[in-house]
């Protein structure tokens, strides 16, 4: 038996999906959603499950991160849904209350250190130069003032907590 | 002269520089003028990153567009998760301005200021539409006569009701930039399914990211296409970095590596032999 909670409806609008409440479950995202034919994540049932408030079944699942991110079901919404950003929402709350796979960990804190989603080594930097390129891209990677200032961003939007 | 602010985002230069180069030499040949957007970082990563923390997304990627804004640039991005978070964070600052403020008042913490005005653009729509196929096929050297897929990737045209590229489920824009080449794009099953890596799900979830692929090279392979051709370093890593396992060898090229092919590139300068799955022309 589930308790409708409609506080969490107002997370969710604070964290960006306050649409989610204009989906009329119709199954179209469901369909056509690529993820769902490998595995058990039904965006039609997340919807669903959001407008219900069911917070705890929501951020403890797996299947939450089994979307990838494809934008099939936001084309094809009869009610345009904006679903990823709902996802996103979801996942941003999930992450609030420490619901984080290390793989994503590994790559928050590749942000975090060096401001890019991976690292350079020093095979790439090899090729780079061999390609006439500078061994390091122009980045913050190659500015210490600029990594800098792109580390306190990080901390001034809460990033640092996620990477503790 | 069409100027813009090169955005290089993570893959390409750190893991396949080959893409960085050939598109610094294509542009050049094109008259197109690619000015390094120095001190740039991540965009932030749409799938991962963005999922994480939507305020950190948004103030890194208003950052990134602070610092082509004050260089008076537009933007030009060669992947298609810089060009869906870049893109994003641009049109969601325009068209918010309580948010905009929002993201100043951090902004403001590193002394940096954000206007909302930045535009930002894919490499291959630029060739498209300001370029245009014509003027390509004027500048190929060496014709390809390969059959090929176009791979378009997921935030190259999606969400469509922002970004109004094309259809986003039966493009052509890529199949007419390819066959500028002289290469033929094969029609195939499912030709606008995700590679699989978006979102996290490479990372977190390695083995369903697999099945979108293989679900992608059994459908290019039944096409006849005897290489991929993408416009994004995260899809090109997905498909070059899993085909060995999964028992298929296609080719994997950007875009800019085909033009640059086309227009007599050295091979070397394109770094083909750096690819996982052996590239043999």
């Amino acid at each position: 038996m589930v308790t409708p909670n409609p506080d969490f409806a107002k997370e969710i609008a604070e964290a960006g999906g306050e649409e989610v409440k204009m989906c009329f479950q119709c199954g179209t995202c469901t369909a056509g959603c690529p993820s769902g034919r490998q595995t058990s994540y039904r965006v039609r049932k997340l919807m669903r499950m959001a407008q219900l408030g069911m917070k705890e079944e929501i951020v403890s699942s797996e299947e939450l991160w089994q979307c990838s991110t494809c934008y099939t079901c936001v084309e094809r919404c009869p009610r345009q849904v904006p679903v990823v950003d709902i996802v996103v929402s979801l996942r941003n709350i999930a992450v609030a209350e420490g619901h984080m796979y290390d793989a994503h960990k590994k790559t928050a804190e590749n942000l975090a250190s060096v401001g890019h989603a991976v690292t350079v080594s020093d095979k790439i930097s090899a090729l780079r130069e061999e390609l006439g390129l500078p061994a390091v891209p122009p980045t913050v990677l190659a500015n210490d003032a600029a990594m800098s200032d792109f580390s306190k961003l990080l901390k001034a939007t809460g990033f640092d907590k996620i990477v503790e | 002269m069409a100027k813009y602010a090169f955005f290089l985002g993570c893959i390409a230069p750190l893991r396949y520089p080959g893409i960085e180069k050939s598109t610094r030499e294509v542009c050049k040949a094109l008259d197109i003028e690619l000015v390094d957007l120095k001190d740039a970082s991540c965009c932030p990563a749409p799938g991962v990153i963005r999922s994480f923390n939507k305020k950190t997304w948004l103030a890194a990627a208003a950052r990134n567009l602070a610092l082509a804004e004050k260089e008076g640039l537009e933007i030009v991005t060669i992947c298609n998760g810089c060009y869906g978070s870049l893109f994003d964070a641009a049109h969601e600052l325009a068209h918010d301005a309580d948010l905009l403020a929002e993201v100043n008042v951090i902004l403001g913490e590193i002394g940096m200021k954000y206007n909302g005005t930045t535009k930002v653009h894919h490499f291959a729509d630029v060739l498209y539409k300001e370029v245009g196929v014509e003027k390509i096929k004027e500048k190929v050297t060496k014709p390809l006569d390969y059959p090929v897929a176009a791979f378009y990737g997921c935030h190259f045209l999606k969400p469509s009701n922002i970004k109004n590229i094309d259809d986003p489920e039966d493009p052509k824009i890529l199949d007419e930039l390819i066959e500028a080449t002289g290469a033929k794009s094969m029609p195939r099953k499912q030709k606008v399914l995700c590679c699989g890596a978006g979102g996290g799900l490479k990372a977190a979830f390695g083995d369903v990211a697999k099945k979108f692929t293989q679900t992608n090279l059994e459908n290019i392979t039944a096409s006849g296409a005897k290489y991929i051709i993408d416009v994004c370093p995260f899809c090109h890593l997905q498909f070059d970095g899993t085909q060995k396992e999964l028992g298929y060898a296609i080719p994997v090229l950007h875009l800019s590596q085909l033009l640059g092919l086309a227009m007599g590139m050295d091979e070397k300068e394109l770094a083909l032999s750096t690819h996982i799955t052996p590239v043999q022309l």
